[in-house]
């Protein structure tokens, strides 16, 4: 039997105004215990994943969940316990082992001098009905198998083909004992399309993904034709490429997820999680020149529908337009709680965490370089000789800021023109070289969803930027 | 059906759960199912120059259950709410989305389900509390520090210990459980000298508890590789002849494991064809066996997600391509027994647990007095980076950010930043042959593996 209405496969019981009776005893015992701030973050999830592969449905699997994060500062100093327990008696056993771990233990005649929960904020009052306008799982598997269908129309040499589709509803109440309480549901959805091509010795895969948030009606609205249409295309350039020729290239990288860069080499050194580990080389620099005149940087949660926009972040607070570097200039780093107690950084609306079971730290939302004057064919014409990166890979930066990502579709640029199609490139560099050489910026900046991993589990982000020119990188190859 | 005890260790009651299911699953006309679950409850601890910033403690639940619809299409669901009404909701997810089962690849219960299983010696430990974890981690941190002047932080490092209980059950009367308990320790150091770039490395142990973990060993080891590190030079563009450490090389076979794995291999994405078997892969005298009952292999599982024993499965002998990793459906379709490993899901996924590679039995083992100390001229990769994105699987090819060292007249050289290319099969047919013993690693066994003629790239 299908199921043929929207309604949910599995009903779960939400954080209402109830829940504060529940929380307002276990902050006061936290306080009262000699914690300087004890914060409750409550989860409910309902997730399905689908996966389609050439003309059938694979996989179905729904998921859902219930936890809590308890988290307690002492100073600097925090404890946190996550726990799938949220009955009464279950959140005060995290609330006594996080207080354990600090040196505190629950004191009835201690005082807490916290004064209750002010009013609920509630971000989700216009969101309750999410969940069911979202698209029923018969019209999901419709829309990804069109997907798969488009892909075999459109390609040559194509051994696989694959859909796959994600809907995370979650629902999140906040409550700290320094007056936050807040309420949210979020909706993330995400269809992707994949296609490996092989003809003899040769093999292409490249895959594409689009995300939005808060967006129910969004798979309705996905425009499969087009992603069809554009992987094929890329899949087939890259089917007979060339492994690229190592070395060093100027390097033209291309509008929405070529953003990936930014969020690698630099992004990721701006969080406070990374001047507490003293790991980013610009810990001192504010109003310091970092990067190139020509940059300026972004970070923010509120772009409409974007995969990294949020209400308010996971402690609470509403998302700040951030700018991190003005004109080559450093003007803020990313902070939440814990980076602003440890490092001075006010917050930023930017803590964000997977889900209860991690604690909450400094991560990045929508992340993007601002458009600048120049179009994508003066970025090009101004290369010699070069690579031209349209499409981007996953990338990683370690503990020294050394980056790296990868190339998923590269042209050689030759005299100001797009040459033969290469494979094979990895870009690596370190931040504080390859900024200031980042010197072109184009005026189409365009935003592309993922998924960045880190501390504080998976989030979900978007990275942006405009066609972008870097003077000069380190490409590996053949 | 979860259960709290001394406020430390969660209970999976296998016997209650199997009850409990028959009887939600009778109540909704559901005939056939199974049931994976896991409970865990960990402690960690991170320092930071002396000083504890966070400490963490989780109690997890999870269980997954599959059921079998009137047509035998098969539906599943996971939650962490193990509670009667969790479960509940789980059997009637699972018996909605059972709709939507595969027609074509219709998983069933592994006929190796109820079959003995293979004995793991595997000490339960007593947890230790949390601040024994952080004065042990203090100390190391302490200890790491002093090493070496350059060595400032160690911004990467955690102590951390669990206790876990995971089962299988099926209506068919299958009844697997495993409880377990381990303790990890990472330290990864970070060294800078005055203008110089910093520089880091590290090394990670495993242990069954917080007791038997090798402290000193990954101290020293973090201490060694990054002071080695220090002394970085730039290398110039070129192929080389590449010395492999045991984890990196580990590294690369697990990143391209699709070769073995029979699930790929059915989906078209494997470099491996369904007449691969017996097909020469490799140079002559390699051997690559999964074995997730290893001795070394701390956090074993002597079962898999469908039930089934796990065993020593020769993947690569003689260079010849023996065997692929099995589920029940791709053993079925491949007309095999299922080897054990296998996960748990709608379409149920297959993958390696733990791999021993080395020189096949009666071989030569390739070219012998191969000496990393006295060579010339060839690079020893230390450790590969950002794996998941520079590894393409489904093609072959690789691109990795490296740490290593060039060596020149037996003097290793720390590289500055370079990346390594080339394509998995060359690889495994450029083996020139193997230095020292096999390493145990916590990913497997390995000596180091030194491979001819692969594209290095330094940095600008």
């Amino acid at each position: 039997m299908v199921a043929s209405t929207a309604r949910p496969l599995l009903a779960l019981e939400g954080f209402d105004l109830s829940w504060r009776q529940r929380l307002e005893p276990l902050l006061a015992a936290g306080r009262a215990a000699g914690a300087s701030l004890v914060e409750v973050f409550l989860e409910s999830t309902d997730h399905i994943g689908l996966l389609a592969e050439q003309d059938r449905i694979t996989s179905v699997s729904p998921a859902f969940g219930r936890g809590a994060g308890v988290r307690v500062f002492r100073g600097e100093r925090d404890g946190f316990v996550s726990t799938n327990d949220l009955s009464e008696r279950g959140l005060m056993v995290a609330l006594e082992q996080a207080l354990g771990m600090l040196g505190l233990t629950v004191n009835s005649n201690g005082i807490s001098g916290f004064d209750g929960l002010p009013d609920l904020r509630d971000y989700a009052l216009a969101k309750g009905d999410w969940l069911v306008a979202c698209p029923t799982l018969a019209e999901s598997t419709d829309r990804l198998l069109e997907g798969t269908a488009l892909l075999e129309q459109h390609g040559q040499h194509l051994q696989a083909r694959r859909g796959s589709y994600a809907r995370d509803w979650q629902e999140v109440m906040v409550a700290a004992s320094d007056g936050t309480f807040a309420r949210d549901i979020r909706l993330h959805q995400s269809v992707g399309l994949t296609a490996l091509a092989a003809d003899g010795e040769h093999r292409a895969s490249q895959g594409r993904r689009y995300g939005s948030t808060d967006r129910p009606d969004d798979l309705r609205q996905w425009d499969a034709q087009t992603a069809a249409v554009d992987l094929c295309a890329s899949t087939q350039a890259m089917l007979h490429a060339e492994y690229v020729e190592a070395g060093t290239y100027p390097v033209v990288l291309a509008n929405r997820f070529g953003g990936v860069i930014f969020h690698e080499a630099c992004g990721h050194l701006l969080e406070t999680t990374q001047v507490e580990r003293g790991t980013t080389p610009f810990a001192d620099r504010i109003d310091a020149p970092i990067a190139h005149s020509a940059v300026t940087a972004i970070d923010e949660g509120l772009s409409d529908g974007a995969f990294g926009s949020l209400s308010m972040d996971d402690e609470g607070m509403a998302p700040q337009r951030t700018v991190l570097i003005e004109n080559g200039v450093l003007k803020r780093f990313l902070s939440d709680r814990a980076g602003e107690l440890r490092t001075g950084h006010p917050r930023t609306g930017s803590g964000r965490r997977q889900s209860h079971a991690f604690a909450a730290a400094s991560r990045m939302r929508n992340t993007y370089i601002a458009a600048g004057p120049h179009t994508p064919e003066q970025l090009i014409e101004s290369v010699d000789r070069g690579l031209y990166c349209k499409s981007m890979g996953g990338g990683s930066v370690g503990p020294t800021g050394q980056f790296n990502f990868a190339v998923e579709e590269g042209y050689l640029i030759e005299n100001g023109r797009l040459g033969k199609p290469v494979k094979g490139a990895t870009l690596i560099g370190e931040a504080k070289e390859v900024m200031p050489r980042l010197s072109m910026c184009a005026n189409d900046l365009e935003l592309a969803a993922g998924f960045c991993g880190s501390v504080s589990g998976s989030i979900f982000v978007t990275v942006g930027q405009p066609h972008i020119k870097v003077d000069a990188i380190t490409v590996g190859g053949r | 059906m979860s259960t709290t005890t001394a406020g430390t260790t969660l209970g999976l009651d296998a016997h209650a759960l199997s009850e409990q299911l028959s009887g939600l699953a009778q109540g909704l006309g559901i005939e056939r199912w199974d049931l994976g679950a896991a409970c865990s409850t960990d402690t960690s601890v991170q320092v930071d120059r002396g000083e504890a910033k966070q400490l963490k403690g989780a109690q997890r639940s999870a269980i997954t259950v599959r059921v079998w619809n009137g047509d035998g299409l098969v539906g599943i669901t996971s939650t962490s709410d193990l509670s009667p009404a969790g479960l509940a909701r789980a059997l009637s997810g699972a018996r909605d989305a059972s709709a939507y089962g595969n027609a074509d690849d219709i998983p069933a219960f592994s006929p190796l389900a109820t079959a003995p299983l293979e004995p793991l010696d595997q000490p339960l430990v007593e947890p230790r509390g949390i601040l024994e974890l952080l004065d042990t981690l203090r100390e190391a941190e302490r200890d790491l520090l002093g090493r070496h002047a350059a060595i400032t932080t160690v911004p990467y490092n955690g102590l951390a210990q669990r206790s876990s209980e995971r089962l299988y059950l099926n209506s068919a009367g299958a009844c697997r459980e495993q409880k377990l308990t381990t303790a990890s320790l990472y330290l990864y150091a970070r060294g800078e000298e005055e203008g110089r770039k910093p520089r880091s490395s590290g090394a990670v142990r495993l242990a069954y508890g917080l007791q038997q973990l090798d402290v000193a060993g990954c101290i020293a080891e973090a201490a060694e590789r990054t002071i080695a590190h220090l002394d970085y030079a730039p290398i110039q563009t070129g192929h080389y002849t590449c010395i492999f450490s045991p984890e990196a090389f580990l590294d690369l076979i697990g990143a391209f494991s699709s070769l073995f794995n029979a699930r790929a291999v059915l989906d078209g994405v494997s470099l491996s064809n369904r007449d691969a078997l017996g097909s020469t892969l490799a140079v002559p005298f390699l051997s690559i066996h999964d074995n997730g009952l290893h001795p070394g292999n701390v956090g074993a599982s002597n079962f898999d997600g469908e039930g089934t024993p796990v065993r020593r499965l020769a993947l690569v002998e003689g260079g010849v391509l023996r065997h692929f990793l099995h589920s029940e459906a791709t053993a079925r379709a491949f007309g095999v027994e299922p080897t054990g490993h296998a996960g748990l899901g709608a379409k149920v996924s297959v993958g390696p647990h733990w791999f021993e590679v080395g020189p096949s039995a009666g071989s030569s083992g390739g070219a012998s007095g191969l000496n990393r100390h006295t060579a010339d001229g060839v690079v020893w990769i230390d450790s590969l980076s950002a794996l998941h994105a520079g590894v393409k699987a489904s093609q072959g090819s690789f691109s990795l950010p490296f740490d290593g060292w060039l060596i020149r007249n037996g003097e290793a050289r720390s590289i500055e930043a370079a990346t390594v290319a080339g394509d998995i099969r060359a690889v495994l047919k450029g083996i020139l042959g193997f230095e020292g013993e096999a390493k145990l690693t916590p990913d497997g066994l390995c000596p180091h593996v030194w491979v001819e003629g692969l594209s290095v790239t330094g940095d600008a």
